[in-house]
C-alpha cells in the first residue's frame, strides 16, 4: 500500500500556499464522486460549505495568516457530532430535519485548527451498534471488499477515511465504535482517556462511556488530530481541567525499556490468524527493545456483560428526549402520550428499541440492584483489574476485534453474536482508558487486522508512541478497491 | 374531630433560588418574559447539550443549609426519569441519595422544633398551559409549553413529620419562608410559584400509635389553602378510619375552590423514576473554607432579629402577647431595623414597636427604604409629647410617601402645635364638669373610665391633645 502523503505535510504546503485547500478539497471531492455510490460512507456529502471553507482557507494563506495546523484538511465527521444548521442525524429518522443551532466543541476546534468539514458520516443508529447496519440511511460498505461490513458504529467514519474520501475523521466510541471499525477497515482509529475530549455537541448514546476520537491513515496523522481536539472544555463537566495534550512531538521516542503485556483474555476468542498477528507485532516490539510478558487480567471477561447493561440504562435516559414534543420527527395522535409513543415507535429502528428497552428494564424498581447496580461492581473490578496490569506493564497488547470484517447481514439477526465483536474494546470504556488500533496486515482472507494497545488513563503518549514501533512493523495491506490516484 | 385522634404532618417546600442564570446553563433566571425567550440548547433538551453547575445556585443552597442548621456534605446529582412534555430532557436533575444539606430544624416562633430531612438542588420543569375546557392535559385541544422555567434551580426542604396541627404548619411555612427572604436565597412568593408546598398528612388515635397511612396533598397556593387543606384532609382520613374503611396511600389534588382534596394517584400507579447517578455531572464536594465562607455572608435569621426585639421589650418590663404577635409582624416584614435603631436613640420600646408594627407595616415596601434618622426624629417628638399618637401617624404617612424628611418641618406644615398644658387642663376640666356620674366612678377606682374621658378631650381637641397627657391630668385632678 502506498502510503498517502502525512496530513502535516499537506496542511504544511498549504500554510506555505505551495499547494490550495481547494484542490486538496477538490481531490477528496472526485475520489468520493467516484467510490461513494458503492460504498455509502456518509450522510451528507457538504461539497459547497467545504468548497466556501477551502478558499476562505486560501484567502488567509494568500493574506498572509496561518489558518492552524490542519489548515485546508477535509475532516469527515460521525453524524453524531453537532453542526450548527447542517443536518444531525445520528442515522436515525427520528432526528430527520432537525439542524441543530451549535456547534460540538471537536467541531470548534477544528475549525479553529483551519480544517474542512467535508461530511457526515454514516452510523449505526444512535451508536448501537457493531456493523453500521442499524443505520436508517443503509449500510455502510467495507471499501476492502464491499460484501462486508466496515466496522461499526462509526463505520462511516472509518471508510471514508480507508477510502480516501477524506484524510481524517472522527468517531465516537462507547465500547469500540471506533477501534472495531478502525481494524475492520485498515485504518488507525483512537479512544482517548475519558474527560479528555469534550462531549459537549456529542449527541449521547451512554454519558460514562462515550468519548469522541480520532481515524486516520498513519499513527503521526491520529496524533495530530488527537492534540486539535483534545484539552479542558468548561462547557462539558467531566472534561478533565488539564491542558491539551501534546502526543504528537513523542512519536520517535520509541518503546526500549518499556514492558508491553500481551492480554491474554483477548485471544482466548479470537481467530488465529488474528492471534498471529498480535504475537508478530509483540515480536516487533520485542525486536525494538521492549520487554514483552503475557498477562491475564480475568475481570476483562466480565466486560460485555456489564457493558450491555450500563451502556442500554443511560442510554434509556439520553434517548428518552426524542419525544417528538420539540425537534426532530413528530407522528400525531389523540393525546400526547399517543404522540410519544407513535413517534417513537415509527422513529426509532429496531436495535434502539431493544436496547432502550433492555435499559428500562435494568434500572427498574426491584431489578436495578441485581442488573445496574451490579454491573457498576463489575466496573469497579475491571478498573482494579487493569491497575494490577499496569503496575507491570507500560501497555497491553490485544487484538481490536477477534475477527476480520464480516458479510453484510451475516450478524444483523443474532444481536448477541454482534455483540460480541466488541469484546475486546469494551473493557477499555469501562476503564475509561485510552486505547488505539493500528493495521498490521491481512488476515487469511485478505482482509485487514488491527491490533490494539491498552494504556492507563492519560497514557495517550506512551500509546501513540507505542503504536508508532507498531506501525512501522505493519505487514502491508492490499489497497482498497476504491481509492483512485495518489492520496494527498 | 374527636380528642383523641392526632395528625402527624410532614412538608415538602420547593423553593426558586434567586440566581442570575439557571441551574445548569447560562440563560436569565426571570419569572414573567415572553414564553420561550430565555432559552439554550441545554434547558431545551437539545441532542448533544450538556449540564454544568451553577456556583451561585450551591451558595444559596448552602445558604439554605447552613440558616436551617443543616450538616453540609458531599452531593451528587440523580437523574429522575419520566415522560412529561414540560420536561425537556423527559428527566430531572436531582439530588437523590446524597443531598448536599441534611439533619437540621427549624424553630417555630413558640419555640416548637420542626426537624429538617434534607435540602437538595433540583432543576425546575417548564410550565405547560392546556387550551380547552378545563384547564387541564385530560381533554385539551392542545397544550403549549414554556421552557423559560425549565433549569429554574431549586431547593426541596423536606421536614420530618414532626407538625401534629395546622396552625403549627402554617407556622413552618411562614417561618420558613422568613428564613428563605432573611438568607437571600429566594423571594418567597407563593403567589407566583417561587415557593411551593406539598403536605404529607396522616393520622392516629393516640400519641403512642406507629403513624398512620399518609396522603400526599398537592396544589397548595397559600399558607391558608395549606391550613384547609390539612384539616380537610384530616377530617377524610379520620372519617375513613371511624366508618371501618382504610386510608390508601395516595398523591391528593386540593381544590380551592370546592374545599377538598382529590385523589390523583394511588401508590400502586406511581411511577418508577428508575433514578441512577447522573453521568454528565461530578460529585460536589464543597470544602470548609467555602462552607464558612457563604456562612459569613448569611445575614441574621428571624429567630434571632424576634429575640433581639424580645431583649429590647424585657429591658421595659417584658412582653405582652400583643406585642409578641408585633414582634413576629415586624419581623416578617423585614421592619426590625427601625425598631432597634428608636430604641437605641431613647425612644421607648413598647411605641417603636406599635408604630413600626401598626403604621409603618401598612406599606412595608416603603418602610423598608425609610431614612431611619426621619423616623426616630418622628418617634422622639411624639415621645416627648410634642405631636400626638394621631398627629404622629399623619407625618409618618408623608415620611413614607417621601422616603424620608424633617418630621419636625412636616408637622408644623400641617399646624400641629402641641396644645400648651393650660388649655389641655381646662379641656379635661370641662368633661369631668359635663360628665359627674363617670368621674364619680373614676374616682371610685374604675380606671376603665380614664379611656372614656381621653376619647372625649381627643374629639374635643380634634386629636391633638397627647394622650399620655391627658392621662397624666386625669390622675391630677382625682388626687
Amino acid at each position: 500500500m502506498t502510503a498517502p502523503r502525512p496530513v502535516q505535510e499537506t496542511a504544511a504546503m498549504i500554510r506555505a500556499g505551495e499547494e490550495s485547500a481547494v484542490e486538496v478539497l477538490e481531490h477528496h471531492l472526485a475520489v468520493i464522486d467516484a467510490g461513494e455510490e458503492s460504498i455509502h460512507a456518509f450522510n451528507l456529502v457538504m461539497g459547497d460549505s467545504a468548497r466556501d471553507r477551502a478558499r476562505a482557507i486560501d484567502a488567509q494563506v494568500a493574506a498572509g495568516e496561518d489558518p492552524g495546523p490542519l489548515a485546508g484538511i477535509p475532516v469527515a465527521l460521525k453524524d453524531n457530532l453537532c453542526t450548527r444548521g447542517v443536518p444531525t442525524t445520528c442515522s436515525s429518522r427520528i432526528l430527520e430535519g432537525w439542524r441543530p443551532p451549535y456547534d460540538a466543541t471537536v467541531v470548534t476546534r477544528l475549525a479553529d485548527a483551519g480544517a474542512v468539514i467535508i461530511g457526515k458520516t454514516n452510523m449505526d443508529e444512535f451508536a448501537m451498534g457493531s456493523s453500521t447496519e442499524t443505520s436508517a440511511f443503509g449500510t455502510t460498505c467495507n471499501p476492502h471488499d464491499l460484501t462486508r461490513v466496515p466496522g461499526g458504529s462509526s463505520g462511516g467514519s472509518a471508510a471514508a477515511v480507508a477510502a480516501g474520501f477524506a484524510p481524517l475523521a472522527l468517531g465516537s466510541d462507547t465500547g469500540g465504535s471506533i477501534r472495531q471499525p478502525a481494524a475492520l477497515c485498515g485504518v488507525v482509529g483512537m479512544k482517548p482517556t475519558y474527560g479528555t475530549v469534550s462531549r459537549y455537541g456529542l449527541v449521547a448514546f451512554a454519558s460514562s462511556l462515550d468519548q469522541i476520537g480520532p481515524f486516520a491513515t498513519s499513527v503521526a496523522d491520529a496524533a495530530l488530530l488527537f492534540d486539535v481536539i483534545g484539552g479542558h472544555d468548561p462547557l462539558d463537566s467531566t472534561s478533565l481541567n488539564r491542558p491539551t495534550p501534546r502526543v504528537l512531538s513523542v512519536l520517535d521516542e520509541g518503546v526500549d525499556g518499556m514492558t508491553v503485556g500481551v492480554l491474554t483474555e483477548f485471544l482466548d476468542g479470537a481467530d488465529p490468524d488474528v492471534v498471529a498477528r498480535v504475537n508478530q507485532a509483540a515480536e516487533a516490539l520485542a525486536a525494538a527493545g521492549a520487554r514483552i510478558e503475557e498477562i491475564s487480567v480475568p475481570e476483562v471477561a466480565l466486560g460485555l456483560s456489564a457493558y450491555y447493561l450500563i451502556a442500554p440504562g443511560e442510554a434509556s435516559s439520553n434517548l428518552a428526549r426524542y419525544d417528538g414534543v420539540r425537534y426532530g420527527v413528530r407522528v400525531d395522535a389523540e393525546d400526547t402520550v399517543a404522540m410519544n409513543t407513535a413517534t417513537r415507535t415509527a422513529g426509532f429502528g429496531a436495535e434502539v428499541k431493544r436496547r432502550i428497552m433492555l435499559g428500562t428494564y435494568v434500572l427498574s424498581a426491584g431489578y436495578m440492584d441485581a442488573y445496574y447496580n451490579q454491573a457498576l461492581r463489575v466496573r469497579t473490578k475491571i478498573i482494579e483489574g487493569f491497575a494490577t496490569a499496569y503496575a507491570r506493564c507500560d501497555v497491553l497488547l490485544g487484538p481490536t476485534a477477534p475477527t476480520t470484517a464480516f458479510a453484510i447481514g451475516a450478524k444483523v439477526d443474532d444481536p448477541l453474536t454482534m455483540y460480541l465483536s466488541d469484546v475486546c474494546t469494551i473493557p477499555t470504556n469501562l476503564a475509561g482508558h485510552p486505547a488505539i488500533s493500528i493495521p498490521f496486515g491481512p488476515g487469511d482472507d485478505g482482509l485487514p487486522i488491527g491490533v490494539q494497545l491498552l494504556g492507563p488513563a492519560l497514557s495517550e503518549g506512551t500509546l501513540f508512541q507505542v503504536a508508532a514501533v507498531v506501525e512501522a512493523a505493519a505487514p502491508a495491506l492490499r489497497v482498497p478497491r476504491i481509492t483512485t490516484g495518489a492520496p494527498s | 374531630m374527636t380528642t383523641e385522634w392526632q395528625m402527624v404532618i410532614g412538608l415538602e417546600v420547593h423553593c426558586e433560588l434567586k440566581t442570575a442564570t439557571k441551574l445548569f446553563c447560562g440563560c436569565p433566571n426571570v419569572f414573567g418574559d415572553e414564553p420561550n425567550t430565555n432559552v439554550c440548547p441545554n434547558c431545551l433538551g437539545l441532542p448533544g447539550s450538556l449540564p454544568v453547575l451553577n456556583q451561585q445556585a450551591v451558595e444559596l443552597a448552602m445558604a439554605i443549609g447552613t440558616a436551617l442548621h443543616c450538616e453540609i456534605r458531599p452531593s451528587t446529582f440523580h437523574r429522575k426519569n419520566y415522560f412529561y412534555p414540560d420536561q425537556a430532557k423527559d428527566y430531572q436533575i436531582s439530588q437523590y441519595d446524597e443531598p448536599i444539606n441534611v439533619n437540621g430544624h427549624l424553630d417555630l416562633p413558640d419555640g416548637f422544633r420542626v426537624g429538617i430531612e434534607r435540602a437538595h438542588m433540583e432543576e425546575d420543569t417548564g410550565k405547560t398551559s392546556h387550551a380547552g375546557a378545563s384547564g387541564r392535559i385530560h381533554g385539551a385541544d392542545y397544550s403549549l409549553v414554556d421552557y423559560n422555567r425549565s433549569g429554574v434551580p431549586l431547593v426541596e426542604i423536606v421536614s420530618d413529620p414532626d407538625m401534629r396541627t395546622a396552625d403549627q404548619a402554617r407556622a413552618y411555612v411562614t417561618e420558613l419562608r422568613a428564613i428563605l427572604v432573611a438568607s437571600g436565597a429566594s423571594d418567597g412568593k407563593m403567589e407566583e410559584g417561587s415557593m411551593r408546598v406539598d403536605a404529607n398528612v396522616s393520622v392516629r388515635r393516640t400519641v403512642d400509635d406507629p403513624f398512620g397511612t399518609r396522603c400526599e396533598i398537592k396544589n397548595l397556593n397559600s399558607v391558608r389553602s395549606l391550613g384547609r387543606a390539612i384539616e380537610y384532609e384530616a377530617g377524610r382520613q379520620i372519617a375513613l378510619i371511624e366508618s371501618g374503611e382504610r386510608v390508601i396511600q395516595q398523591t391528593r389534588h386540593w381544590d380551592e375552590g370546592a374545599g377538598r382534596t382529590e385523589a390523583l394517584r394511588s401508590k400502586e400507579d406511581a411511577y418508577d423514576y428508575r433514578y441512577f447517578l447522573e453521568p454528565d455531572l461530578v460529585p460536589l464536594v464543597p470544602d470548609a473554607e467555602w462552607i464558612r465562607a457563604v456562612g459569613d455572608t448569611l445575614g441574621m435569621m428571624p429567630a434571632a432579629r424576634r429575640s433581639r426585639l424580645a431583649a429590647l421589650l424585657d429591658d421595659a418590663g417584658g412582653m405582652t402577647d400583643a406585642q409578641r404577635d408585633q414582634v413576629t409582624t415586624v419581623v416578617d416584614l423585614g421592619l426590625d431595623d427601625l425598631v432597634v435603631v428608636a430604641v437605641a436613640a431613647g425612644v421607648g420600646s413598647g411605641l417603636a414597636l406599635a408604630r413600626t408594627a401598626n403604621e409603618a407595616a401598612t406599606d412595608a415596601d416603603a418602610a423598608r427604604v425609610l431614612d431611619p434618622k426621619s423616623y426616630v426624629e418622628l418617634l422622639t417628638l411624639e415621645a416627648q409629647g410634642s405631636l400626638s399618637a394621631t398627629q404622629a401617624k399623619s407625618v409618618l404617612a408623608d415620611l413614607l410617601a417621601a422616603g424620608g424628611g424633617d418630621p419636625a418641618a412636616i408637622a408644623r406644615d400641617k399646624g400641629f402645635e402641641a396644645m400648651s398644658e393650660d388649655s389641655l387642663a381646662d379641656t379635661v376640666a370641662q368633661a369631668v364638669a359635663d360628665n359627674p356620674d363617670e368621674w364619680s366612678r373614676f374616682c371610685e377606682g374604675d380606671d376603665k373610665l380614664a379611656g372614656f374621658f381621653t376619647g372625649l378631650v381627643m374629639k374635643a381637641t380634634k386629636g391633638q391633645a397627647n394622650g399620655k397627657a391627658v392621662a397624666a391630668e386625669l390622675r391630677r385632678l382625682r388626687g
